[in-house]
């Protein structure tokens, strides 16, 4: 059965290929459905609607979008749902970088190579975050007291990006911590307003809020220079005045989440291309520039063998620190 | 009296002829939404928020939220008439207002619905305007051991009830604990109780448990006992509603209490859904009609009803002042006005007070708008019990199969469904009880997440149940609840206390 339907398709692709001239790039012929791997609300859902909502104004297709969510099991919900399309190029994945670390620590019925990997859009930085009233001024500060007693770090589900990165200070600082997940970084941030916590790692957009509302703020951004100035967040303070972990001695200088975006496995080349080449076009319009800005991410474009490099780097990086913790699924 | 002097130039933002206009739309889609299992309110606002990204945030968040109210009410409706809630607050409604729609008087159990809503959500704004920073204040003060004493309470006040004896009632919340623990587990990140079946790792849905337990279940009762409706008077009748709502303050004290249990639940962050239950629970046991709740008693609509709306509208103070969105709705709204380019969070309250203001008047004039749409809607949908059993059943079985469906567009949805369906036909033979069942699906995961968070950060030690006053107070409440009437029966039938049985459910 399979073999037949196999058999059918590429046939039938080939008789499409033959059939259209080779200049003509392939085009979708039925509605589009992004599937966004995380519940109505948060940061990847933001992105796939986002996307839809610019592809709709400068009408960047012919053929409707319509996102649906599929976030649960921490997004696995989703990816399942790209294996289990394989083939079939009218439905795109919206993901983090959970679509190589989730197989590596759980027993998900997926991997990464699964996927056809499309590009990754935006990158979320990390910072750290304490509460408002706490008596560190510096990251120095923070990890001499962290040493004296464990702090309670709060972050977004288990043996994700938020705990790699506690595990990475615990051993770049020499120190423990309790690391408790809470369901979202949006949780984790008002559990430390409200003095459960002791701190937390959320990317910018997730606390911006408590920060302008003076309920938390952040001592270091885990990234190689400084963020870009944007406006002020506060009355006197901007995202560029916040330090890098590096400068103030945390030795930790890069942590990124990309944005990615999927195709299933088993599609075309040329269907592939069609993707990379729309959401080039959504990038270049100024509402995207106005979405990275609200939500406080940094732009960028990877793709093709650039984006399987950054796969790769970051995988052997989540291995090892996975790898040291136990997390690994045997 | 700043607040009131805010709020009134709220008014004069909300109460614009293109606002109204758009609050009876919202009002209309969110009705629609709501009447349709499966489509459901976040389902509703999700598909309309792209439409809003040309919109000023004021009018696309009246618009929106008016659809939230919508859709609240028109969740009611399908509880009383078919017994399929299609929102996880409105299950508590169908124990009572479907016995009382399928007694022959449909028109009723709307009207009071609709009425004790109402009022439950007026209030609910009230505390809004007038508690704001006072309310976020509370919100701050829940960490995990709190949370897991107000679900601990929930349980509790529902544990004790109920004429099913207490082991049958131990054994659905063991089953729904189960059910609620499928999927990933957030605290280790691992994969549990899947089966082999790849796509069970999103969970169950709860829609696709309640269509099934409620819609399904109930049908193949009825199917088995040739159950014809009693006929209903074939005229429209208008008077009905009226009567119904003049007989609400009768329910004065049981409406008060709804509403305070559900401002209580949506501020902290309990939700409609634990709101609903817990106020049901609580009104079967003091009010002096509690033995005949369930047999389709007004009483047993207005506490589930009041307590969800005031729950619903007071859940968005959480997520304007604190960006913590108390529902899945109010998560919806979130990302909009992330996208509009505003931040949920303390300071929306000092930087965009058109906005906060605009919204909080629009609550007034919203659910206004709202509950006038719906109860001239009232004779249409009580029209629909008139129709035969053989032509409405059908109707219910593709409802429920296409509802199931259309939550993630999934076909084991519906197999579940189908199955869940199965399961609620042999627990109402064998005289199991629902309602222990279903809050164990809802709110399981969570109480349990809340607990081993709670243990993460004590080491494990119980001690940090009792580590404040918060926490203790809303524990031994807990515990009272759940250990008296238990206490009673047993002295009652073995005429000495017995703790063991009492220690057996509380570690349940």
């Amino acid at each position: 059965m399979k073999i037949t339907s196999k058999l059918l398709l590429s046939t039938t692709a080939f008789m499409l290929a033959g059939a259209l001239p080779a200049t003509a790039a392939w085009q979708p012929q039925k509605p589009i459905e992004f599937v966004a791997t995380a519940g109505p609300g948060g940061g990847t859902d933001n992105l796939a609607r986002a996307v839809q909502s610019i592809v709709t104004k400068y009408k960047l297709t012919d053929q409707p979008i319509v996102v649906v969510n599929k976030g649960g099991g921490s997004g696995a919900e989703g990816y399942v749902y790209g294996k289990a399309s394989a083939g079939d190029p009218y439905k795109v994945i919206f993901g983090t970088s959970n679509a190589w670390q989730q197989p590596l620590v759980s027993k998900v019925a997926f991997n990464y190579t699964d996927l056809t990997p499309i590009a990754a859009m935006a990158q979320d930085e990390f910072l750290l975050w304490v509460k408002q009233d706490a008596p560190y001024k510096t990251a120095g500060d923070f990890l001499k007291a962290a040493a004296a007693t464990e702090f309670k770090m709060g972050g977004a589900q288990s043996k994700d990006t938020d705990e790699v990165l506690t595990r990475m200070i615990e051993k770049a600082a020499k120190v423990k911590f309790t690391y408790i997940p809470f369901k979202s970084g949006a949780e984790a941030a008002v559990q430390l307003a409200g003095g459960h916590i002791d701190a937390h790692v959320n990317n910018p957009s997730e606390s911006l809020g408590q920060w302008r509302g003076s309920t938390q703020r952040p001592l270091c951004a885990f990234s190689p220079k400084r963020l870009p100035q944007g406006p002020k967040v506060t009355t006197s303070e901007g995202w560029s005045d916040v330090p890098t972990c590096v400068e103030q001695g945390l030795a930790i200088s890069q942590y990124e989440q990309p944005r990615t975006v999927w195709l299933p496995g088993k599609v075309s080349p040329e269907q592939a291309a069609f993707y990379v080449d729309l959401l080039k076009k959504v990038q270049a319009t100024p509402e995207w520039k106005d979405y990275i800005e609200k939500t406080s991410q940094v732009d960028t474009f990877l793709t093709g063998a650039a984006f399987d490099n950054f796969i790769k780097q970051d995988l052997e990086h989540v291995k090892q620190v996975a790898g040291e913790q136990g997390w690994l699924v045997k | 009296m700043e607040n009131l002097q805010s709020l009134l130039h709220g008014f004069t933002i909300a109460v614009t002829v293109p606002h109204l206009t758009l609050m009876v739309i919202g009002v209309l889609l969110g009705i629609l939404v709501g009447v349709l299992p499966g489509l459901g309110a976040p389902n509703g606002v999700s598909l309309l928020l792209p439409l809003t990204f040309g919109m000023q945030p004021v009018s696309a968040i009246i618009l929106l939220s008016s659809m939230y109210w919508g859709a609240l009410f028109g969740g009611s409706v399908t509880s009383i008439l078919f017994n399929i809630p299609g929102e996880p607050s409105s299950v508590a409604t169908t124990f009572d207002g479907y016995p009382m729609a399928r007694d022959g008087r449909p028109t009723t159990a709307l009207a009071t619905a609709f009425g004790s809503a109402a009022f439950g959500a007026l209030v609910g704004v009230i505390l809004i305007t007038f508690l704001a920073s006072w309310v976020a204040q509370v919100a701050l003060a829940f960490g995990p051991p709190e949370y897991f004493a107000v679900y601990f309470l929930a349980f509790a006040s529902f544990v004790g009830m109920g004429g099913a004896a207490p082991i049958k009632t131990v054994v659905a919340l063991a089953i729904g604990f189960a059910i609620a623990a499928i999927g990933i587990d957030t605290v280790s990140g691992s994969v549990r109780l899947t089966m082999g079946i790849d796509e069970l790792v999103k969970g169950v849905s709860f829609v696709v448990a309640v269509m099934g337990l409620f819609g399904i279940g109930e049908l193949l009762i009825a199917v088995e006992e040739e159950f014809q409706a009693r006929a209903v008077s074939s005229r429209v009748d208008w008077k009905e509603v009226f009567r119904a709502l003049g007989r609400l303050p009768q329910h004065g004290v049981a409406l008060l209490r709804s509403a305070a249990i559900g401002c209580w639940m949506g501020i902290t962050p309990g939700g409609p859904t634990a709101a609903s239950f817990m106020s049901y629970g609580i009104a079967k046991r003091f009010s002096r009609n509690g033995a005949r709740f369930g047999t389709g008693e007004a009483e047993g609509i207005v506490a589930p009803e009041t307590a969800d709306h005031a729950a619903g509208t007071s859940a968005l103070l959480p997520m304007l002042s604190l960006g913590i969105p108390g529902s899945a709705t109010a998560a919806v709204m979130m990302g909009g006005l992330m996208i509009w380019g505003l931040n949920p969070g303390p300071m929306l309250f000092v930087d965009q007070k058109d906005f906060v203001w605009g919204l909080i008047a629009s609550m007034y004039v919203g659910n206004i708008v709202a509950v006038a749409l719906v109860l001239l809607t009232v004779p249409v949908f009580a029209a629909l019990m008139r129709i035969p059993f053989a032509v409405i059943a059908p109707l219910i079985v593709i409802i429920c199969v296409v509802g199931a469906y259309s939550v993630s567009n999934s076909y084991l949805d519906v197999v579940l469904m189908l199955g869940f369906g199965v399961v609620g036909y042999l627990f109402k033979k064998l005289h199991y009880p629902l309602a222990p069942l279903v809050l164990a699906i809802v709110i399981g995961d969570k109480a349990e997440d809340a607990f081993r968070q709670a243990m993460l950060m004590s080491k494990g030690s119980l001690g940090i149940f009792f580590a404040n006053r918060l926490v203790t107070t809303l524990v031994l409440a807990g515990m009272a609840l759940l250990l008296l009437p238990l206490a009673l029966q047993i002295v009652r039938l073995l005429r000495k206390p017995d703790e063991a049985a009492g220690e057996k459910v509380r570690i349940i």
